[in-house]
């Protein structure tokens, strides 16, 4: 602290150049994020070793495999959402929130049409020795 | 100074508020508080539009991320006579880069939580774990890439391994910059203290670790564990 306290600029935990709310007090104690963080890890580990769990079992009947994965992949991105990144569903979100659900409609579009129309060209593609002969 | 009882909320709810800058707080009081840019509580503040900022570009970051998960989803089959994705997964390094991704999002979050109560030495030692952990990611990675190269799977081999190269590739990328940016943060906090641009550039770079960590969710699970039960 005895550091910072030569700063110039340093005038105590809340600068009055810092942009705050009239009545703002300086600080906040830790514990509160910790308690958050702590929780998120341990969603997310448990999480992680689930999808691995998943990966690499016999027990899962193995068509149901990916789904198991999608839905574990999903899940997580959903904890880091809510713990590591703090978007709730908060009025003070609402910003946050509607921007989060147009990227993820954009990126549904982007990933879910590829594959869709790749797909269906795929299928509709001349087979390939019929594609030489025309190319003679 | 406002009279806070006018808000009906806790003092600390107040600070909490200020303190987020995709700030959360399920308990938050309907009325408009100062500097949320709510009502007529006038604009919102530099911390918070700052933030808002910067998650916008982080959610254009993973619109492009998509794009290339896209394509690698069409391009899987295309092995071209090659190796598939099953002969070149080794999960156990998956498994310990997942790991030590996890954490440093873990630390990164205990050096944000540091930086609130304006804790330098805690801040600078959780930036320090973050690098080290993210180091430890890029590293393995790194291996994997020379291992496969070594083997012949390089991307001109076929289109499943240009698209595998340009997916994993770009998020190393993402996490070698952000590596950068951590070191520069660092050096910038030890010169400048907690000046309010630091601690705005520290949120954005959370956020931007965090985000990370999302993209490689879906890395590990589409590309690795997919593809090993391929």
């Amino acid at each position: 602290m005895s550091h910072l306290e030569h700063d110039p600029h340093y005038t105590g935990a809340l600068d009055h150049r810092e942009d705050h709310a009239p009545g703002d007090a300086p600080q906040e104690s830790a514990g509160h994020w910790v308690r958050n963080y702590l929780l998120g890890l341990a969603f997310a580990t448990a999480l992680t070793i689930a999808s691995f769990w998943a990966a690499t079992t016999n027990m899962i009947w193995a068509p149901a495999v990916p789904v198991a994965i999608v839905v574990f992949a999903v899940a997580q991105m959903g904890v880091h959402l809510v713990f590591f990144l703090h978007i709730t569903t908060g009025p003070d979100n609402t910003n946050n929130v509607l921007a989060l659900a147009f990227g993820i409609l954009v990126v549904f579009l982007i990933f879910a049409g590829s594959i869709w129309i790749m797909d269906h060209l795929n299928a509709n593609m001349m087979p390939m020795d019929q594609m030489m002969q025309m190319q003679r | 100074m406002t009279d806070l009882s006018t808000f009906s909320t806790s003092r600390e709810a107040l600070l909490r508020r200020r303190e987020e800058p995709v700030g959360h707080d399920p308990h938050a009081p309907r009325e408009a508080v100062p500097g949320s840019g709510h009502g007529a509580s006038g604009p919102a503040s530099k911390r918070v539009i700052v933030g808002y900022g910067f998650w916008i570009f982080l959610l254009s970051d993973i619109v492009m991320f998509s794009c290339f998960f896209a394509a690698y989803a069409v391009l899987q089959g295309a092995t071209a006579g090659g190796p598939s994705a099953r002969d070149i997964v080794d999960l156990p390094r998956v498994g310990v880069e997942t790991g030590a991704l996890l954490l440093s999002s873990f630390t990164c979050g205990l050096s944000f939580a540091a930086t609130n109560v304006r804790n330098k030495l805690w801040t600078q030692a959780f930036l320090a774990i973050t690098a080290l952990l993210g180091l430890i990611f890029v590293g393995l990675e790194l291996q994997e890439f020379i291992e496969l190269a070594m083997a012949g799977a390089t991307p001109q081999r076929s289109a499943f391994l240009t698209a595998f190269y340009t997916l994993v590739g770009c998020h190393g990328l993402h996490v070698s910059v952000g590596g950068l940016w951590l070191a520069t943060m660092m050096a910038q906090l030890q010169v400048k203290g907690f000046r309010p641009e630091i601690v705005h550039r520290l949120i954005c770079f959370n956020l931007f670790w965090h985000a990370l960590d999302i993209v490689w969710v879906g890395v590990f699970s589409i590309v690795y564990l997919m593809g090993a039960t391929a």
